[in-house]
């Protein structure tokens, strides 16, 4: 009794047993992991945030009108225009000492650092340029003239000046520009819409029907009688169509001799005129009397513009729409391709193969074609899907075109189907997990039903994974959305010229070349020759890139949480 | 693979006979006196001996599953009672290394020839499982889920063996008004005996429970034992507990196994107040295991 209690008594240890003060070491309590970790997370969290505020700084402030500054310099130049970034630079000893005594000691007092100012003066048509570099050291005088005007053109680019006078039939006129405008754009529109549908329909038709006899030509051969009768048919039915095509040039000549009437005279800064048809001028404003609520018209206005028109300018100006329209269409493609494919895939990967060391090499290969350049899918897809596949079926649909090709090249289709190639192993890695992780009893319970394997898979463990598929799908279109280099050989093009879905059968044509905002900002940003307009519209793209890929994936999860509360449940 | 072929079975017309379901005799079970020598066999092991890879876990088994009453399977973990029970629906034959050799007759027809189609095997062994594991689907469509494999259609016959099912699983006041509701949002309990209905929902002759109460709270477990006591006598159950009073409460018959052999088999009254075997004593009396 005695003993049990001296055992667990608090009394001081005998002397013989020394007790050592123990601390437990910093590695063992983990603090250093923590911050370690911790670290890591707010390194790469700054480095994602930084980028995107990056982004979205640039992009949204992109279409902001501002204020036009008229700078004089000291040999007397004049310039007009908006300012549209400032950066210092270091003069050499030479360039310092030329300079006044006033201006040496202000930049001395900066240690040497003069500042200079892109201004973007426009009028590429007068000046030979649309931006011009101004030092602060040479400046005599900055003024911001109520008068002055940016006015974006449908050519040209801008210009930048002042509104001299508003003509019609060359004499001025009481009427306002506002007044104007509009119905001279809706002539320009109206031009470009009957040389774009009504002409492009006439010429489309001719098309038809030279393909027509062309297809009686390869099938009866040119001196058969069905040949003769389809040629004569043809002959009297072009005649028709060029009828109708000299009608609606002459409809188009009408229209433009009207709209020539119209016109602005047009003063540079330095004096020069311009005379400027009104239908051409895209927006005008006077800069600096803006109010508030009219910059935002202008900003939005430009905004709108850039969602839902075509680019003109090179793409550095004007609207993405079919660059939009291109990425969304080939990113549902893609994942219309790429999800039974995977999901097939991975099916029998999981369920059927016997588990082995082939399937591992298989799963191991399918897993390395994640890490195969990307460029290299673009070749493959370029070689196999556009010149076999497309080449064959050009010969066997499409004889009479050839050697135009019309599925024999880049297309739409080709391009998803490529990125989909790219894709399917993330989908198949996310789909074989989904089908691992269903649990066993599920299973087991459906076969003890006397379901049988393809049963239990198709009414329990497939919409089991599905959200695990949607996961899965989600980051392949993420991928897929965003990768370029694949596409510039399989079917993206700087411009093109119409988009894959149209009011002609079969609406839907998916071997047209396409454009795609990825690549629109490649194009714009390092192939274009104002690469410094283009560079605020970079951002903008991207902006807009990554606000579709973001849309594009919220949908995918919204999906997936709704068949996540479907098939998974709350329990457990 | 192989197992899982489709073939169509032809049903003698003694198995029609047999699938009646036998009237519920109240004598059965007030009278103490039950012997397994008076009872109609529904289903017959024999020699059965299993083994997964190399390791043999069912040794040399006899015995003979009485038609129309409960027989718990009781003993310490890893004796083979879930192996047993899992046999007998022949869902050993999904695991890779299980080789068996032995036989074991459903009403005298055994369930390992060569021309048994194990899809119309399993349905007639429903089966409850330990983990509640009710499909992510409505209430309804987990009901009928036996009869939609098969196609099963008409809304007349699906809906009458919903109510029925339900009825006898004695959930059916609880969900009538949210058949169409995701199963998933029962109660544990409310689960369990979903399974329960969607196992007796094909009208299978035995009805197969691998612990159906270790994961229910005791509210819930009175209720299933509830409901085992009134399904006796439709249909054949086979129970795997480890709850020795759950055994003593539910079953008209007890099998004693230990390390894959069948020690006891007897009465469920006998084997707990009178048992024969010096082991089983010990262990009914918590001695060990």
């Amino acid at each position: 009794m005695s003993l049990a209690i001296r055992g667990i008594s608090s009394d001081p240890a005998p002397a013989a047993t020394v007790r050592r003060e123990r601390r437990t070491s910093l590695t063992a309590r983990g603090e250093p992991m923590v911050w370690l970790t911790g670290g890591g997370l707010a390194v790469a969290t700054l480095m994602i945030a930084g980028l995107l505020l990056l982004v979205v700084f640039n992009g949204t402030l992109t279409f902001w009108p501002k204020r036009l500054v008229q700078i004089t310099t000291r040999d007397g130049q004049t310039y007009l225009g908006e300012i549209t970034r400032t950066e210092t630079y270091r003069l050499s000893p030479d360039q310092l000492a030329a300079l006044p005594a006033t201006e040496q000691e202000r930049i001395r007092t900066r240690g040497g650092l003069a500042e200079r100012q892109l201004l973007r003066t426009g009028n590429f048509d007068i000046f030979g340029d649309h931006f011009k570099w101004i030092s602060r050291q040479d400046v005599a005088r900055t003024e911001y003239p109520a008068e002055a005007w940016t006015f974006e053109r449908q050519e040209w680019g801008w210009f930048v000046g002042f509104l001299k006078e508003i003509r019609v039939d060359g004499k001025p006129t009481t009427q306002s520009l506002a007044e104007l405008h509009g119905p001279a754009r809706s002539r320009f529109h109206q031009i470009k819409s009957l040389e774009k549908n009504e002409i492009g329909e006439v010429n489309r038709a001719l098309e038809e029907l030279r393909l027509n006899l062309r297809r009686v030509a390869l099938k009866s051969g040119k001196d058969s009688p069905a040949y003769a009768q389809a040629a004569a048919a043809a002959g009297k039915r072009e005649a028709e169509l060029h009828k109708q095509y000299e009608t609606l040039v002459a409809e188009v000549a009408r229209i433009r001799a009207e709209d020539a009437r119209y016109t602005v005279l047009l003063a540079t800064v330095d004096g020069r005129t311009k005379e400027q048809k009104i239908s051409e001028i895209v927006r005008a404003y006077p800069a600096n009397q803006l109010s508030t609520a009219q910059q935002v018209g202008v900003y939005l206005s430009r905004w709108w513009e850039f969602l839902t028109s075509d680019p003109r300018e090179a793409n550095t100006e004007g609207g993405v729409l079919p660059a939009i329209f291109g990425t969304v269409m080939m990113t549902l493609i893609m994942s219309l391709a790429v999800a039974p494919f995977g999901v097939i895939a991975a099916l029998y990967l999981r369920e059927y193969a016997r588990q082995g060391p082939l399937l591992s090499a298989v799963r191991i290969a399918v897993n390395n074609l994640a890490g195969v350049p990307s460029i290299v899918f673009g070749v493959f897809g370029l070689g196999f899907f556009c010149y076999v596949v497309g080449g064959q079926i050009d010969q066997m649909f499409y004889p009479e075109k050839l050697p135009t090709p019309t599925y024999g090249t880049g297309g739409i289709i080709w391009a998803s189907l490529t990125l989909a190639l790219l894709t399917v192993p993330v989908v198949i890695v996310a789909t074989e997990e989904a089908l691992a992780a269903v649990p066993s009893s599920m299973r087991e319970g459906s076969y003890a039903c006397g379901a049988s394997k393809w049963q239990t898979i198709k009414r329990i463990v497939l919409p089991r994974a599905m959200p695990g598929v949607m996961t899965g799908l989600i980051l392949a279109m993420a991928r897929g959305a965003g990768e370029v280099a694949p596409l510039m050989i399989t079917g993206v093009v700087k411009l093109a010229p119409e988009l894959p879905v149209d009011g002609h059968l079969p609406f839907l044509h998916l071997n047209r070349s396409f454009m795609h905002l990825g690549f629109h900002i490649y194009d714009v940003g390092f192939q274009s020759p104002n690469s410094e307009a283009a560079k605020p519209m970079v951002f903008t793209t991207t902006l807009l890139l990554i606000l579709l890929i973001a849309l594009l994936n919220l949908s995918a999860i919204y999906v997936r949480n709704r068949l996540k509360k479907r098939y998974v449940g709350a329990h457990f | 693979m192989a197992l899982m072929e489709e073939k169509t079975q032809v049903t003698t017309p003694t198995h029609a006979a047999a699938r009646r379901p036998v009237a519920p005799s109240v004598a059965d079970a007030s009278t103490p006196s039950l012997s397994l020598a008076n009872e109609e066999t529904v289903l017959e092991v024999e020699q059965f001996n299993l083994w997964y890879g190399e390791k043999q876990a069912l040794f040399d088994l006899n015995l003979k599953f009485p038609r129309g009453k409960v027989t718990a399977l009781i003993g310490p973990s890893g004796c083979g009672k879930s192996t047993l029970i899992r046999s007998i629906n022949r869902l050993n034959d999904l695991i890779d290394s299980v080789r068996y050799s032995g036989d074991m007759r459903l009403n005298g027809h055994s369930i390992f020839g060569r021309d048994v189609d194990v899809i119309e095997l399993r349905k007639r062994t429903g089966m409850v499982f330990q983990k509640t594991n009710p499909f992510p689907m409505s209430i309804y469509e987990n009901v009928i889920y036996p009869l939609r494999i098969d196609g099963e259609t008409r809304k007349s016959v699906l809906d009458e063996v919903v109510e029925r099912s339900l009825r006898r699983a004695a959930l059916w006041d609880e969900v009538k008004d949210r058949l169409h509701e995701s199963a998933l949002q029962m109660s544990g309990g409310q689960q369990q005996r979903l399974c329960i209905a969607r196992a007796i929902s094909a009208e299978p002759e035995v009805l197969l429970m691998d612990e159906p109460c270790s994961a229910l709270d005791p509210i819930a477990t009175g209720k299933v034992e509830e409901l085992i006591y009134q399904l006796k006598g439709l249909y054949s159950v086979i129970i795997v507990t480890h709850n020795m009073q759950q055994a003593a409460r539910v079953s008209d018959y007890t099998a004693f196994f230990y390390l894959g052999r069948l020690i006891e088999y007897d009465a469920t009254e006998k084997i707990f107040t009178n048992p024969s075997n010096k082991q089983t004593e010990d262990y009914v009396t918590g001695r060990f295991g």
